[in-house]
């Protein structure tokens, strides 16, 4: 067994075994029947002709009816488990993971970066949220017991709650080309006080809201999405998790995928009372730069209480590395008021 | 009187000698003489594919990637899968067995469409060659699933020429499947009703239903693959619009019901050797007849158990899942019902025999960790490891390919007219058991503990599971080599076998071995059940020798 290390692990196990020990029942009672019947019943001459037996109606639904209500009780449990595991927590440490061929890089609320490695503190709840830049990867921590594809073009969820401290191994799951076997990493879980340490002592960049707030304004969104509504598209500003209505008179719910979608298509659910006219911007924005700007509109949206959007704001001054990142980024570049944004942006990728 | 039944079974025509030229075979219409145009293919790409077993066998003794490099090992695996999948195991028994066997149980003088039988064997060598040319001009590394963005954007390989290899191969299947549907519904002997027929001919059934239905969407899965791949139309690219899953959608509604193709004739084949090397009626007819329908129809709604982890709606997920389990149940009955059959029987040890005991064993073990698979929660696990590797391995070749050897040995003396040698048919088939499970059992432990599956290199701590692995694989060459040999050595040594070695109750036994051309040199009239040893005149006549000897 690998090692249990998060609240799914004793049940999978559990369940397992219990699959085991059906497994070792049956087959063990085939092969005995089947060994016991062929020896006792060899053939003693060549020229006999054992009494013929039509079947058992009574044998026959016995061996449908148990095996079938066996399965039920299987169906059941995986069920239940698949439920727990897909049906995403409420408060949770929400961390942005990108697979990309190939490397796992991941991005903690406050901003702090790591590739290959995923630091985590101990009894917390913790939900990723993850896209792929290339082709499907899957995301397999085996002593969590967890799997999650990564997909491109969509975001998949994963959470668990870590219960054990150590490192522990991280897999690409999906085959994903030539190095796919070296899509591999360390899962660390740390007793909180440790884990907020290692926090400190990784160079902080922005948060993933901060940077969305600078992603935001140097590629315009902000001259036609205003705060106050007079642009000539929605303001953003109180919409996360809202549910708006579309031209064609059907509702959605303001979450990743349906903001993701809009900066990648546009013009495929415009908001009532609107003109499809905001271009697309695929292809010049990364899945992390999009990350960012979904972080900025969350942490812009209707405030929760608990909500991690906004916290962490000046926690720790600048770091040099942070100042030398934030250098690299377009980010950075003034922003020329109303020039389109393809015209902003040409060392994007 | 020996060496004169000899020279007698010498110079009877029969379908091997009554022309012997090259031509002959090549433009032969004997349903006979194809399905030994596909056993001389089919051996070749089993070899070919184990080949590349045996490579990643070899590179996964040792943690590091030491023997080749990673993307030689993904061709490698790649071009194992494909070859031994679509051009091994989805031909193998109907093509070879279902072939020879299907028109001599019917009372038949061929198949209904000759002439298409033998197109259906040049398609299949043109997808062939097209394949063998792509794997000389450098094979393909996508896995055999072939899933894009990688396959359609990222792969540097011949995805289009596999893709359009496997799209022109698929029309031989869904052509073999029609001729053999056609054949069972108009070509039964007088007397031959439905529930007279072998099950070895309902297992067939059942597997041409899914040729004939499933073939078509692979091939519309492959095209769509290689026109993305060629023209960015953006079916499956996410950047252009598409969508990555819908491909996994469209592949596995084929090959999730391929696998129940490769499955099924392998069970058509267990059901006649534990009938006729026990002499028992098997137990519950009906049952096991239908339960090879109901696997054909569930078998087709069950795909999305491949997809668990895809994020595919937590509600399509129970369904599939549900629906998993009721294909499951038909399996369990024929298991059951093969067991029942060996009760009071009158049980031979002959090789046939043994095989279909292995076969019990190991396909129990194989489709009972299939529930493990098929369950939401702990699949999320298992998913992509080494668990799934050695789970349907466990059907492939402890199932399908045991089933096939099983078959080769029931019916060798009814191809050749020869015996093969009884003692090195026993020990190899030994040899392959052992082999096996000494092979794919470590590697259920090993997928548990988290190792996943097309890896070129590992965590050291796995290593001793895939030192056993490659050792059991090593026994289990061994094995299927012997097998070659020995049936090589018996076509010119081997003991004539006469018309009925087994005292078998089929009605291929009432014709002579090798059987003529036309297959039965009277119209066969069916007046009783299939696997009625009353009538079986050989083994009358061996308890009229016996009671002379007695008296």
């Amino acid at each position: 067994m690998p090692e249990q290390a998060s609240n799914f692990a004793w049940e999978v196990d559990l369940f397992y075994y219990f699959l085991t020990a059906l497994t070792v029942f049956f087959t063990v009672g085939v092969a005995l029947a089947a060994f016991i019947f062929m020896i006792k019943y060899r053939r003693r001459s060549e020229g006999e002709i054992p009494e013929q037996i039509e079947g058992a109606m009574k044998l026959e639904i016995a061996w449908t009816v148990i095996p079938f209500l066996i399965s039920m009780v299987i169906f059941a449990w995986g069920a239940k488990l698949y439920y727990q595991m897909y049906t995403a927590p409420g408060e949770a440490l929400e961390i942005f993971v990108t697979g990309k061929q190939w490397m796992w890089r991941a991005q903690h609320p406050d901003g702090q970066r790591e590739i290959n490695e995923l630091h985590l503190p101990l009894g917390r709840r913790v939900k990723l949220t993850m896209t792929s830049e290339d082709v499907i990867h899957a995301y397999f921590i085996p002593a969590f017991r967890t799997k999650t594809d990564v997909v491109p073009g969509r975001y998949t969820m994963s959470w668990f709650t870590p219960t054990k401290t150590g490192t522990f191994h991280l897999f690409c799951a999906e085959y994903c080309g030539t190095q796919h076997s070296g899509m591999i990493g360390k899962i660390v879980v740390m007793e909180a006080a440790d884990y907020q340490a290692w926090l400190r002592g990784v160079p902080r960049e922005a948060t993933p809201a901060e940077a969305g707030q600078k992603f935001f304004t140097s590629l315009a969104c902000n001259n036609c999405h205003i705060e106050d509504n007079t642009g000539r598209c929605p303001s953003l500003a109180d919409l996360y998790g809202t549910d708006v209505r579309l031209e064609d008179g059907t509702t959605v719910k303001v979450d990743e995928t349906y903001i993701r979608e809009s900066i990648l298509n546009p013009a495929k659910k415009v908001v009532a009372g609107y003109q499809p006219v905001m271009p697309t911007f695929q292809g010049q924005v990364t899945e992390e730069q999009i990350a960012m700007i979904i972080a900025y509109i969350k942490s812009i949206g209707p405030k929760k209480p608990g909500g991690s959007a906004a916290a962490g704001g000046a926690a720790a001054a600048p770091s040099p590395a942070a100042a030398a990142q934030a250098a690299k980024q377009p980010a950075s570049q003034p922003a020329k008021p109303g020039a389109a944004p393809k015209g902003n942006q040409p060392k994007q990728n | 009187m020996a060496s004169e039944a000899m020279e007698l079974t010498e110079r009877r025509v029969n379908y091997l000698n009554a022309a012997t030229t090259v031509k002959s075979w090549l433009m032969t219409l004997d349903h006979k003489r194809i399905g030994l145009l596909y056993l001389f293919a089919i051996s070749f790409f089993f070899a070919i594919g184990g080949i590349f077993a045996t490579l990643v066998r070899l590179e996964l003794v040792t943690p590091e990637g030491d023997l080749m490099s990673g993307e030689m090992y993904n061709r490698s695996f790649t071009m194992h899968g494909v070859i031994m999948i679509f051009f091994f195991l989805i031909p193998s028994i109907p093509a070879v067995l279902g072939n020879f066997c299907i028109p001599l149980m019917l009372g038949a003088k061929d198949v209904a469409f000759p002439r298409l039988n033998l197109m259906s064997w040049y398609i299949f060598m043109i997808g062939a060659s097209m394949m063998m040319y792509t794997l000389i001009s450098g094979g393909i590394d996508t896995g055999w699933t072939f899933y894009p963005p990688y396959s359609s954007i990222y792969s540097n390989s011949q995805v289009t020429l596999a893709g359009v290899s496997i799209f022109i191969t698929g029309f031989s299947s869904i052509l073999t499947g029609l001729n053999f549907m056609v054949t069972i519904h108009t070509m039964r002997a007088p007397g031959l009703t439905w529930f007279r027929l072998p099950l070895f001919i309902w297992a067939h059934y059942a597997t041409s239903l899914i040729m004939v239905l499933g073939t078509p969407v692979i091939a519309i899965t492959v095209l769509a693959l290689a026109l993305e791949r060629t023209f960015q139309i953006g079916i499956f690219d996410p950047k252009l619009g598409g969508d990555p899953v819908l491909f996994q959608h469209m592949f596995w509604f084929y090959s999730h019901p391929a696998v129940y193709i490769m499955i099924l004739p392998s069970m058509g084949v267990i059901s006649e050797l534990i009938a006729n090397m026990t002499r028992k009626r098997v137990f519950g007819y009906h049952f096991v007849a239908f339960s090879s329908l109901a696997i054909a129809v569930f078998g087709f709604l069950v795909w999305g158990h491949h997809m668990f982890t895809t994020s595919q709606s937590m509600y399509t997920g129970a369904v599939f899942s549900l629906i998993s389990y009721a294909v499951g149940i038909p399996s369990a009955i024929k298991v059951f019902n093969w067991t029942a059959t060996i009760y009071k029987g009158s049980v031979s040890y002959d090789t046939p025999m043994i095989y279909a005991l292995a076969f019990l064993g190991l396909f129990t073990i194989g489709g009972m960790t299939g529930l493990f698979l098929a369950a939401l929660g702990l699949d999320i696990h298992l998913q992509d490891t080494y668990f799934v590797v050695a789970h349907f391995h466990y059907v492939m070749v402890g199932g399908a390919i045991i089933g096939y050897l099983g078959g080769m040995h029931y019916w060798w003396p009814k191809i050749t007219g020869k015996m093969y040698p009884e003692i090195w048919g026993r020990v190899s088939a030994a040899i392959i058991f052992i082999g096996f499970n000494l092979t794919f059992f470590p590697q259920f432990v090993v997928g548990y503990l988290g190792m996943p599956r097309r890896y070129h290199t590992y965590v050291p701590e796995f290593q001793v599971y895939h030192i056993l692995s490659s050792a059991g694989a090593s026994i289990l060459a061994i094995g299927f080599v012997m097998p070659v040999v020995y049936f090589a050595y018996a076509i010119k040594y081997g003991k004539p076998a006469g018309a009925n070695p087994w005292k078998a109750s089929g009605l291929e036994w009432q014709t002579p071995s090798p059987p003529p051309t036309e297959n039965f040199t009277y119209q066969p009239v069916i007046t009783h059940e299939p696997y009625d040893f009353e009538h079986v005149e050989e083994i009358k006549a061996a308890a009229r020798a016996e009671k002379l000897q007695t008296a």
